[in-house]
C-alpha cells in the first residue's frame, strides 16, 4: 500500500477513536513527545499501559473472588488503574473506573463485579484499536514515510 | 541571557512517582526540556537518593551512612502525591525540614483535584501543584523556579570568591524574589 494511503488511514482511523470516545486529547499528547530521537514512545508507554492494566485486572479479579472482600483495596485498584488510563488518554476506560469507584462506595459485591466486567470490556476493545493503530503506524514506518500530526 | 550561563545551566530534576506509565511520561516530558532526569519509583528510594533516611528514631536531618548519593546535585523534585508508605506530602516536608536540602523546589503532581490537599501542599511550600495527566505547558512551568535555584547558588558562590555578581543570568522583565540574598541591582 502506498504511502499517503496508508497515511490518511491512520488519521482516520484515530480521528474516528477520539469521536467514538475511545480516546481523549491526552493521547494526542503521547503522540507529540513522540520524535525521531523517541521513535517508538507512543508504542512504549501503550505495551506498559497494556501489562499494568493486565496485573491490575488480574488483582482486581481475585479480590473480588475472596470471601470477605477488602473494598478499600479494591478502591485503591480501581484508582490506580483510573490514573493510568488517564495518562494515555483512554477515556472510556477511565469513565467506566470512575463508575467502578461510585459503586466501592456502597459496598454491593455484585455491583462491583459487574463494574469489572464493564471495566474489562473497555478495556479490551481500547486495547484491539490500540494494536490496530499502532500497527498502521508501523506500516507506514515500514513503507518509508513518517506518522502524521493528528489534529488536536 | 548570556551564552556563556546558558551552556552552564544544567538542571537535574528527581522525579517521584509509582506508577510505572506516569514515570515514563513524566521523565520523557522533562527530558523535551532538556534537563538531566532521575526517575524513581518510591517516596522511600527518592529519601535514599536524596541522602535523608526515613528513621523514625533520628530527625529528619540524619544523612546514611552511604554517603555517594547525597552529593548528586538535585534541582527540582517533582513527586506524585498519593503514593504507598511515603507519601508526596510526606517527602515535602522532610525536604522542607532538611538544612541541606531546603532550598530545592518541590512540586507536587495529584490526579485528584481537592483544594485542601492543594492549598496545604502549597502551604508547606510546594512551588507548584500539577493536576494529572501532566502536560508540556506544566513542565514549562518549572523552568523560572530552577533558574531562581542557580542564580542563588551562583550568588552565593560570587560573594565566597569575590566575583563580579550574575545579575544577567535573569533576563531584564523577570521579578526576582529571593528568600535571603538580594542579587546585586
Amino acid at each position: 500500500m502506498e504511502v499517503d494511503q496508508l497515511q490518511r488511514s491512520f488519521l482516520e482511523y484515530t480521528n474516528s477513536l477520539f469521536r467514538e470516545g475511545f480516546l481523549d486529547g491526552q493521547f494526542g499528547q503521547l503522540q507529540l513527545l513522540q520524535d525521531e530521537s523517541n521513535p517508538e514512545f507512543v508504542f512504549e508507554v501503550v505495551s506498559l499501559f497494556f501489562e499494568d492494566s493486565e496485573r491490575i485486572l488480574n488483582d482486581l479479579t481475585l479480590a473480588l473472588d475472596q470471601q470477605n472482600v477488602d473494598f478499600k483495596k479494591i478502591d485503591a485498584h480501581v484508582h490506580q488503574f483510573k490514573g493510568s488510563s488517564s495518562s494515555i488518554g483512554a477515556q472510556r476506560v477511565r469513565n467506566a473506573c470512575i463508575a467502578f469507584r461510585n459503586f466501592c462506595e456502597g459496598q454491593n459485591v455484585e455491583a462491583c463485579r459487574r463494574c469489572l466486567q464493564q471495566v474489562k470490556q473497555e478495556y479490551l476493545l481500547v486495547k484491539t484499536k490500540l494494536e490496530a493503530l499502532l500497527r498502521l503506524e508501523q506500516q507506514i514506518l515500514a513503507a518509508g514515510g513518517v506518522i502524521p500530526m493528528l489534529d488536536s | 541571557m548570556s551564552s556563556g550561563l546558558a551552556t552552564e545551566m544544567e538542571f537535574h530534576v528527581l522525579a517521584v512517582d509509582d506508577s510505572i506509565i506516569d514515570r515514563k511520561l513524566i521523565e520523557r516530558l522533562l527530558k523535551t526540556s532538556s534537563y538531566q532526569v532521575t526517575v524513581v519509583e518510591s517516596g522511600v528510594k527518592a529519601l535514599e537518593f536524596l541522602g535523608l533516611v526515613d528513621d523514625e528514631n533520628t530527625n529528619s536531618n540524619c544523612i546514611s551512612n552511604n554517603r555517594s548519593t547525597h552529593h548528586v546535585e538535585v534541582n527540582l523534585i517533582i513527586t506524585d502525591y498519593s503514593m504507598p508508605s511515603v507519601t508526596g506530602y510526606d517527602l515535602l516536608r522532610k525536604i522542607k525540614e532538611s538544612a541541606m536540602l531546603k532550598d530545592i523546589p518541590v512540586v507536587i503532581m495529584s490526579s485528584e483535584n481537592i483544594p485542601s490537599r492543594i492549598n496545604n501542599c502549597l502551604e508547606h511550600g510546594a512551588k507548584e501543584f500539577f493536576l494529572k495527566p501532566v502536560q508540556q505547558s506544566d513542565v514549562n512551568k518549572l523552568r523560572p523556579h530552577l533558574m531562581r535555584g542557580k542564580c542563588r547558588t551562583q550568588n552565593q558562590q560570587n560573594i565566597i570568591n569575590k566575583r563580579k555578581p550574575l545579575e544577567e543570568c535573569l533576563s531584564p522583565d523577570r521579578t526576582t524574589r529571593f528568600n535571603d540574598l538580594a542579587l546585586v541591582q
